[in-house]
């Protein structure tokens, strides 16, 4: 029988790096509260080191997922929102407990982090028809288009929204085809690493996804200067820091989304697809017609 | 003995063709005095190497010091390729690359040599005639040394008439498992004598010697048969150069040193292919033998895939931001 004299299993999260779940390299650890400031938990803080080998693993990762058919890419992010659906009630806890939201508005929020997961697994096979296509052009080829993916995506995801915002930013990179290192909410760290733990027990390759828990302040400026990284979503760079960010992208030519202005937007409004393009580049084959 | 690989080996009782330095001039003179100094080494403590070698990886090597020990590692590069599809324009492309290891920033040092077959040896000096970068071969039937010792030995005059001025060769480890020692020896002897002028390498291949006091006894005999470096693998073996092995070896170099005067030159290969790693051997090589072998010409690295990460970190520290794959060449 368990009593009332049970010893509290508190929780020391780490990060999810190359498909396991390492420590900080710097040994960091900071304490996650609730929105009432109870403790609810440690969570790895994640070094500028972490983030190089999170980099490392995403560009090792990347051949295989760009790689793969967009029909399959779509069957394992559809097998994703499976897991999410079984751990529901433990996402709706952290949701609620973080963000301070009533058990019916946090349900609320994990149906649509969950819905829009699914949404964006649709989308995997329908972008190339939608984005590319053939060219008329004003010779004998056939000419056309494909959307093809970036490469390593760095995104620092929302602050406020720790998980229809961490999804909204963060599935329409993987559906694209690229490989993504992701800074969680540093207040509201504990969906992201749930939800690296679903990602871990679903088909998701190791590697395609890291998460850090941190601060995006701190891994921000060593993401958007690295050579290595593709493009970078600023949506949860800290206000003020952001357009410094976009300077330090433009050293490495790099594919940016820009922080939103006046805060964080309605996570739950229609996404449509603006979160996907920006991680995509158009090849366009030129093919000489005859024979 | 019953199990003869080489139908030219020596016979049970022979002496040694050349004695080798002082004091050790009469461990040659029988099969039985040979294994009898061989086996009479100290043993290798295993766990103590182990831990020892550990130990000396944890040492935080960073800025100025760190700058120091990139710049000295790339210096210190065999660049390597030693594959069946090498091509001469391959070969060329190399030795451009050890010429000039990143184009984009012209105080980056050489490296010390490209390591290539002995048939492609003439187009490698051709392409690096005038640089000071030494032309590395690998003979005596590489990586497996399965040929008698007269196709060995027409193999490695053959790379040296190519243009090759280090010689990298494999032992006999068949023979030297088998126990005998001294047609190993032999084999070093003569393999020494073919290569004239140019510096030998001897390979132990250590991950086929199994026990790291084998370790010690090939390199005592490849430094007593005349050898110029020993060299821990061929890279063509897993485990290759793991750091107790060159532990044992860098140890049995200084006490070599210190009884005959004689200096011999390390070269680990295979399996490194970090700038940690890298670092990791200079710590051991400052702590175990001294700054006497800091240099190319008494260390050397056999890689491929460590120069690229070595530059990647030279220009992470001149730019201070990370870099990536996409700044460096494609091997």
């Amino acid at each position: 029988m368990i009593g009332n004299d049970r010893l509290a299993v508190r929780k020391t999260y780490k990060l999810y790096v190359n498909g396991a779940f390492p420590r900080s390299e710097s040994g960091r650890t900071y304490e996650v509260t609730d929105a009432k400031g109870h403790f609810l938990a440690n969570a790895a803080w994640a070094s500028r080191k972490d983030a190089r080998d999170a980099v490392v693993a995403a560009r090792g990762a990347f051949a295989k997922w760009s790689g793969a058919t967009a029909y399959n890419r779509g069957q394992v992010l559809y097998r994703v929102a499976e897991v999410m659906e079984g751990r529901h009630a433990q996402f709706c806890e952290e949701v609620a407990a973080g963000e301070g939201l009533s058990s019916s508005k946090a349900r609320a929020a994990v149906d649509a982090a969950i819905d829009r997961w699914v949404w964006y697994a649709g989308w995997t096979d329908k972008l190339g028809a939608v984005l590319g296509g053939s060219n008329p052009v004003a010779g004998p080829y056939f000419d056309f288009s494909l959307p093809e993916p970036t490469g390593v995506v760095a995104v620092l995801a929302p602050q406020q929204s720790s998980l229809l915002g961490l999804v909204s930013v963060f599935a329409p990179v993987l559906a694209t085809g690229n490989t993504a290192v992701v800074v969680s909410s540093k207040e509201r760290p504990l969906p992201a690493v749930t939800l690296g733990e679903v990602l871990a027990t679903s088909d998701v390759p190791g590697g395609v996804v890291n998460l850090l828990t941190g601060d995006a302040e701190e891994l921000g400026p060593w993401l958007a200067e690295h050579a290595d990284v593709d493009a970078i979503d600023l949506t949860g760079a800290p206000a003020g820091r952001a357009m410094e960010f976009e300077r330090e992208a433009a050293g490495t030519i790099k594919r940016v989304v820009r922080a939103p202005a006046g805060g964080e937007p309605d996570w739950a409004a229609d996404p449509g697809i603006t979160r996907m393009t920006p991680f995509l580049e158009t090849k366009t084959v030129w093919h000489p017609m005859g024979l | 003995m019953t199990h003869v690989l080489d139908p030219d080996a020596l016979s049970h009782d022979a002496r040694a063709l050349v004695a080798p330095l002082p004091p050790y001039d009469d461990v040659t003179r029988s099969d039985a005095a040979f294994r009898a100094f061989l086996h009479g080494l100290p043993g290798v403590d295993q766990v103590g190497a182990e831990a020892r070698a550990a130990q000396l990886g944890t040492r935080s090597i960073k800025t100025t010091s760190k700058a120091w020990a990139i710049d000295t590692a790339i210096s210190m590069v065999d660049l390597t390729t030693l594959e069946g599809a090498d091509t001469p324009g391959k070969v060329r492309s190399l030795a451009a690359k050890a010429k000039q290891p990143d184009p984009t920033d012209p105080t980056t040092p050489k490296v010390a040599a490209v390591c290539v077959y002995g048939d492609l040896a003439g187009v490698a000096r051709e392409a690096l005639q005038g640089t000071g970068i030494h032309v590395a071969a690998v003979a005596t039937a590489f990586p497996s040394g399965r040929a008698s010792k007269a196709v060995k030995l027409a193999d490695v005059r053959d790379a040296v008439d190519n243009g090759a001025d280090e010689i990298d060769m494999v032992i006999d480890r068949g023979a030297f498992l088998a126990g005998r020692y001294l047609d190993v020896y032999d084999e070093i002897v003569a393999v020494k004598e073919a290569c004239g002028d140019a510096h030998l390498k001897v390979i132990l291949e250590t991950g086929e010697l199994k026990t790291l006091d084998n370790v010690r006894r090939a390199s005592w005999i490849a430094m007593l048969a005349g050898g110029d470096f020993i060299k821990t693998s061929t890279g063509k073996i897993n485990p290759a150069a793991t750091l107790p092995v060159c532990l044992v070896m860098l140890e049995a170099v200084r006490d070599f040193r210190a009884a005959t005067g004689r200096q011999i030159g390390m070269k680990p290969a295979g399996g490194i292919r970090t700038t940690k790693d890298a670092i990791k051997h200079l710590v051991m090589i400052n702590e175990t033998v001294g700054p006497d072998w800091l240099d190319p010409d008494w260390f050397r690295f056999g890689a491929s895939s460590l120069l690229n990460d070595l530059l990647l970190q030279r220009q992470k520290l001149r730019t201070g931001h990370y870099s990536g794959p996409d700044y460096v060449t494609v091997d």
